[in-house]
């Protein structure tokens, strides 16, 4: 039998950084995941902000995690993908795992273990939707899949429930792929997501964001028809009365990410009943020796950024506790948490910056011009975080009497940008291409630079055009000079290339 | 007290409460009501006054003095006689020809519902001569095509939705009923015990997961002990319900120590047992399809040619079918159907019934069916749910009972789940609706009398009724399935054919293995033998590709998103499909050599997507 320092179950963000620190503090380490490819969730995540915080610029999600997978095959990493962890057990100190792929049933020991399974979304029926029972209700994530990596439309018109930021982010993407997307609605008198999206994604295409709303009922027998919506009262309670009927296709549901801890649970991680993820230390061990926790497992983060950050403690973590370095005081130290210890652990992890999100409603979306107003949403009013340099100034623009008075910056160029912002708004494009290519129907596309709003729409017709017929990669260009911008339109995965 | 008088007297309470429209009339062994009402509940509250009578009136062999009061009812005796009927066996004989309410009030402003029919229209059975044709393809259905393969016959089940046990059959809470809670004097009494204890042998026959996993009735008020104990006593030895005890409080605890703290004893059956509904139907339709019967799917009964007591000929939307005997297993449509066979002397009242399914975690700390009762509530199962530990170890709460015309709508409402939920926290305090993975709704097919009707046609006489089938009709069909297959070959030997036995009958139904349950030497083993059993592709409820494809090269190959969830459970789980939904697509795309957006959530209207993006 195969025996590891530290086992990484899951190859998403969190668990390749995981892997890459615990292999770098010298640890003999496996990765394993589940699907065909690494990645995890960002392979659907076609849209740019990713890694901001941690690489300085804008990246698409496909690219994000290509930064990763690259320096985990350079550090020879050991890993199985289309792999299933059936069983974990403790035996004499160390775990043995089992687990299953199309070679057959087999075990692995490992000092360490840790839990990078990510998360999943809240089902319509976790949200008390009621009605019929037709094709057509989608999580935003389930819609995203069959849209950027089946190529899929699932929709022509669709009403999407919860402004969580996948929701969002679904909202621009189906309305770039020809869908009309009647509205958002969210049961909370304030949004979810992060104020960028809801610039960007609904403000850019005139899609509305109805708070305090909710879909009470689905009708349709087969396919979905209409929806019923209903005012809600400040207890979240539709209000009699207020129900309107919207006939559409689809209903889309961004309401919530709920952390995947079944492994934990089996092991008796005890489990932090407001984040739902397991309760651990400064190292992201559970309470149970050798078991750590990171990423969207441990609990939905707003910052992909910060899944790489927490993924690196776990990672680090597992490695010493392997080696022996880690004492068994800071063990003890985690044992018997509370829920509001989780909490601060949590905070401390990621040095303050990220924060468990209350109803897991906040999804892996980087931040670039946007961070989430906690108070209601003024549109006289933006606040954004400054790109231009790492110091990421929290800016403030406010209109008055067609004015533009930007707080907040450190330096003119900050200034500067918020007034390009406010005035002639320069978007990333990201879409993808049709390929020949039987494994990927659509290949993921950006603009190699940000182009003006009002040419998106005309810019999403020559992608349109394209079909692939050689399999580029990351970076390669699909269209120079689009429509005469001066930017490219780039790939931005190395799916095509066979790289898993 | 004579049928009429007693009939008479009901009418008079009846015209007190609903008005002088109403009226009853008796016309061959059926108690016609008449009238004209505000509301649906109206009606059903009116027939069921009568339907008192009607079953005090006592069963078909007992009715001779009330026919001879009534006199049509003897001509048609007569007429049953000049066609050689068949009265079948054991319980079906001592219940034929027992008098049914029919329903022949209107209600005010209410439309009827329209039949939903499938868009399909082709003569893909057009001319078609089976030996017996059963409409409906639910647990009755199924089961009966099953056990008539045991002789040589040409059979062939219709079912108008895209996958069998579509209705009540995949709508239900899969308890294997013990029987304790069923008076004697019914058809369902007679059949509930034997059946359940035919699960063992039928379910391993057909591959069926079944668990014993015992029924819990807690009470909480100590005063009912005495009662409850005479009334174990009764269940026991009287109606042959053996299983029946009563546990103290401190024996129920240390059984299922979840179990209220106020419960101060319970009532227990260890014969109760949990099963798939919806896999055991498609088992039995399997098991009939490798015997040689056919199945054909989408599939609607429109009209029926009956002449002389005789079915002629079916009209379908495939094509119109000649059939030398019909069996009507067609759950709530089964009155319309004995209408179509101009047979119809028993009225069906839709009702619907919720229930949630709760999170396999919570499964872990609930190992058993339970409810409660306090004392009058006689039918705690049926009116107010209970809690049940599922063949697959996710938790069931359900299902509530309300009266509805619609015989397809399958909505959920909130009122349900909050009415079901507040009622059985009172059987398990840790009951929460955040464990809720999903819920449904069901419609079951009760008559006025609440018992089956199992029994040649009256007035048409290639046909059998299976009609009225609701709680326990699950438990009960392995017994019900052989009795209506005797009682059809009895019925074709009447009329001049000749039945041989199947000698190549195979009662066993080789299943779909299900990978997450193998020790792990087999598990091994079977990959070796197919990668694709080794291939992860529903994390929740860790379904291989392996099973998927299986489910798709099965006997009734049903292609769909539902259809595969139906068979192996992807999508069953806590994500509801979010996951594996996709990929599910994708491999049926693959299989079947069909584009993405022409694989449907369950039939060809239920498109899950509208095509490529470009």
């Amino acid at each position: 039998m195969k025996k590891y320092d530290v086992i990484v179950i899951g190859g998403g963000s969190a668990g390749l950084s995981a892997a890459i620190e615990a292999k770098k503090c010298n640890a003999d380490v496996l990765l394993i995941e589940r699907e065909a490819r690494l990645g995890g969730v960002l392979k659907q995540c076609i849209h740019d902000g990713f890694g901001l915080v941690r690489f300085g610029k804008k990246l698409s999600g496909p690219e994000y995690a290509q930064k990763f997978i690259r320096e985990f095959h350079e550090l020879g990493i050991d890993y199985m993908t289309t792999t299933f962890v059936t069983e974990i057990k403790k035996d004499k100190g160390e775990y043995e795992l089992t687990y299953v792929n199309e070679e057959g049933l087999d075990y692995c020991k490992t000092k360490s273990v840790v839990l990078a399974t990510g998360c999943r979304e809240r089902t319509a029926k976790q949200v008390l939707i009621h009605g019929t029972r037709p094709a057509g209700v989608f999580s935003a994530g389930t819609a995203q899949h069959y849209v950027n990596l089946l190529g899929q439309m699932p929709t022509k018109k669709c009403v999407i429930l919860g402004s969580g930021d996948i929701g969002l982010i679904m909202a621009r993407r189906l309305t770039l792929e020809g869908a009309e997307v009647v509205g958002v609605y969210e049961a909370k008198p304030t949004p979810s997501g992060l104020e960028r999206n809801i610039v960007q994604c609904l403000d850019d295409f005139d899609i509305p964001l109805m708070l305090s709303h909710t879909v009470t009922r689905v009708f349709g027998h087969d396919r979905l028809t209409a929806v019923e919506i209903s005012q809600v009262d400040e207890n979240m309670r539709p209000v009699a009365g207020t129900e309107e009927i919207i006939q559409c296709d689809a209903l889309i549901l961004s309401v919530g990410l709920i952390p995947e801890n079944e492994v934990a649970k089996e092991l008796g991680v005890t489990i932090d009943g407001r984040t739902r993820g397991p309760v651990c230390d400064e190292n992201m061990m559970t309470d149970v020796e050798g078991i750590f926790s990171c990423g969207n497992a441990y609990h939905v983060f707003d910052l992909v950024d910060y899944v790489s950050k927490n993924g690196e403690t776990a990672g680090r973590g597992a490695a010493k506790f392997s080696q022996g370095k880690l004492s068994s005081k800071a063990v003890g130290g985690a044992k018997g948490g509370a829920t509001g210890k989780a909490a601060d652990v949590a905070e401390k992890n990621a040095n303050g910056e990220a924060k468990a999100s209350a109803a897991g409603a906040a999804e892996k979306t980087a931040s670039s011009v946007g961070s989430v107003g906690t108070g209601g949403f003024d549109k006289n009013v933006r606040n954004m975080t400054c790109i231009v340099c790492p110091n990421s100034c929290k800016l403030r623009i406010e209109k008055k009497d067609g004015e533009l008075i930007v707080t907040g910056h450190r330096c003119v160029r900050g200034e500067a940008f918020a007034i390009s912002e406010m005035t002639h708004p320069m978007r990333t494009l990201c879409s993808s291409v049709a390929s020949v290519f039987e494994e990927a129907p659509v290949v993921p596309v950006r603009t190699s630079d940000e182009i003006s709003k009002d040419k998106m729409l005309e810019c999403m017709e020559e992608i349109n055009k394209v079909v692939l017929a050689d399999r580029l990669g990351e970076g390669d260009v699909v269209i120079g000079n689009v429509l005469g911008l001066g930017v490219d339109v780039i790939v931005t995965s190395d799916i095509l290339r066979g790289e898993s | 007290m004579k049928l009429e008088k007693k009939l008479n007297n009901t009418l008079r309470d009846a015209r007190q409460k609903y008005g002088e429209s109403v009226n009853v009339h008796v016309e061959d062994r059926s108690i016609i009501v008449e009238g004209v009402l505000d509301t649906w509940q109206d009606a059903v509250d009116l027939c069921s006054m009568f339907a008192e009578v009607s079953t005090s009136a006592g069963k078909g062999n007992c009715a001779s003095d009330a026919d001879t009061n009534q006199g049509t009812g003897s001509s048609a005796q007569a007429e049953g006689r000049r066609h050689n009927r068949v009265r079948g066996c054991g319980p079906i004989a001592r219940h034929a020809g027992g008098y049914h309410v029919v329903n022949n009030t209107t209600v005010k402003g209410l439309e009827k519902e329209e039949i939903r029919l499938p868009k399909v229209r082709d003569n893909s059975l057009e001319g078609e001569h089976p030996d017996v044709l059963i409409i409906g393809g639910g647990i009755s259905g199924a089961s009966i095509a099953r056990e008539l393969m045991k002789w040589k016959l040409d059979v062939l089940l219709v079912d108008k939705e895209a996958d069998v046990a579509l209705h009540a059959s995949g709508r239900n809470d899969g308890e294997v009923h013990p029987g304790v809670d069923l008076g004697k004097g019914t058809l369902k009494q007679e059949y509930v015990v034997k059946a359940n204890r035919m699960f063992d042998q039928v379910c391993s026959e057909l591959s069926v997961p079944f668990k014993r996993v015992g029924q819990f009735v807690g009470f909480f008020d100590k005063k009912l002990y005495l009662p409850i104990k005479m009334f174990a006593f009764q269940r026991k030895h009287l109606c042959g319900v053996d299983d029946t005890v009563v546990l103290s409080k401190a024996k129920m605890k240390e059984m299922e120590p979840s179990l209220s703290d106020d419960f101060q004893f319970a009532l227990y059956n260890p014969y109760a047992g949990s099963v798939s509904p919806y896999e055991l139907t498609i088992a039995y339709a399997e098991n009939a399809c490798t015997n040689g019967a056919r199945v054909s799917l989408e599939t609607a009964v429109l009209d029926m040619d009956v002449s002389n007591g005789k079915i002629n000929s079916v009209k379908t939307n495939r094509g119109t079918i000649y059939p030398k005997l019909v069996i009507n297993a067609a759950g709530v449509f089964s009155e319309d159907i004995a209408a179509m066979a101009k047979d119809r002397f028993f009225s069906i009242h839709p009702r619907r019934g919720t229930n949630s399914i709760l999170d396999k975690n919570k499964g872990k700390s609930f190992g058993t069916i339970a409810s409660w009762k306090t004392l009058g509530g006689a039918h705690a199962h049926t009116k107010g749910g209970g809690i049940v530990h599922t063949v697959s170890d996710n938790l069931l709460i359900g299902p509530d009972a309300i009266e509805t015309h619609e015989k397809e709508n399958f909505e959920t409402r909130q009122e349900s789940i909050d009415n079901i939920f507040e009622k059985q926290k009172k059987t398990w305090k840790d009951l929460s609706e955040n464990d809720i993975i999903t819920y449904f709704t069901g419609v079951r097919a009760a008559t006025f009398e609440e018992d089956y009707v199992i029994e040649a046609g009256r007035k048409t006489h290639n046909l059998i009724h299976c009609a009225g089938i609701q709680s326990p009709g699950l438990t009960t069909a392995p017994v019900v399935a052989i009795d209506v297959a005797k009682l059809a070959v009895d019925t074709l030997a009447a009329h001049g054919e000749q039945i041989h036995t199947n000698a190549n009958f195979d009662s066993v139904r080789k299943g779909i293995p299900k990978v997450s349950k193998l020790t792990k030497e087999e598990r091994a083993a079977l990959i070796k033998e197919n990668p694709d059993y080794g291939k992860i592709v529903c994390r929740c409820e860790e379904i291989s590709k392996g099973e998927i494809l299986d489910a798709l090269r099965s006997p009734l190959g049903v292609c769909s998103v539902d259809g595969v969830k139906k068979r192996v459970r992807p999508g069953m789980g806590r994500c509801q499909g979010g996951f594996c939904m996709p990929l599910v697509s994708k491999i049926i795309s693959e299989e079947l050599e069909i584009p993405l957006e022409e694989v449907y959530k369950n039939n060809s209207d239920s498109v899950i997507t509208y095509g490529k993006i470009k």
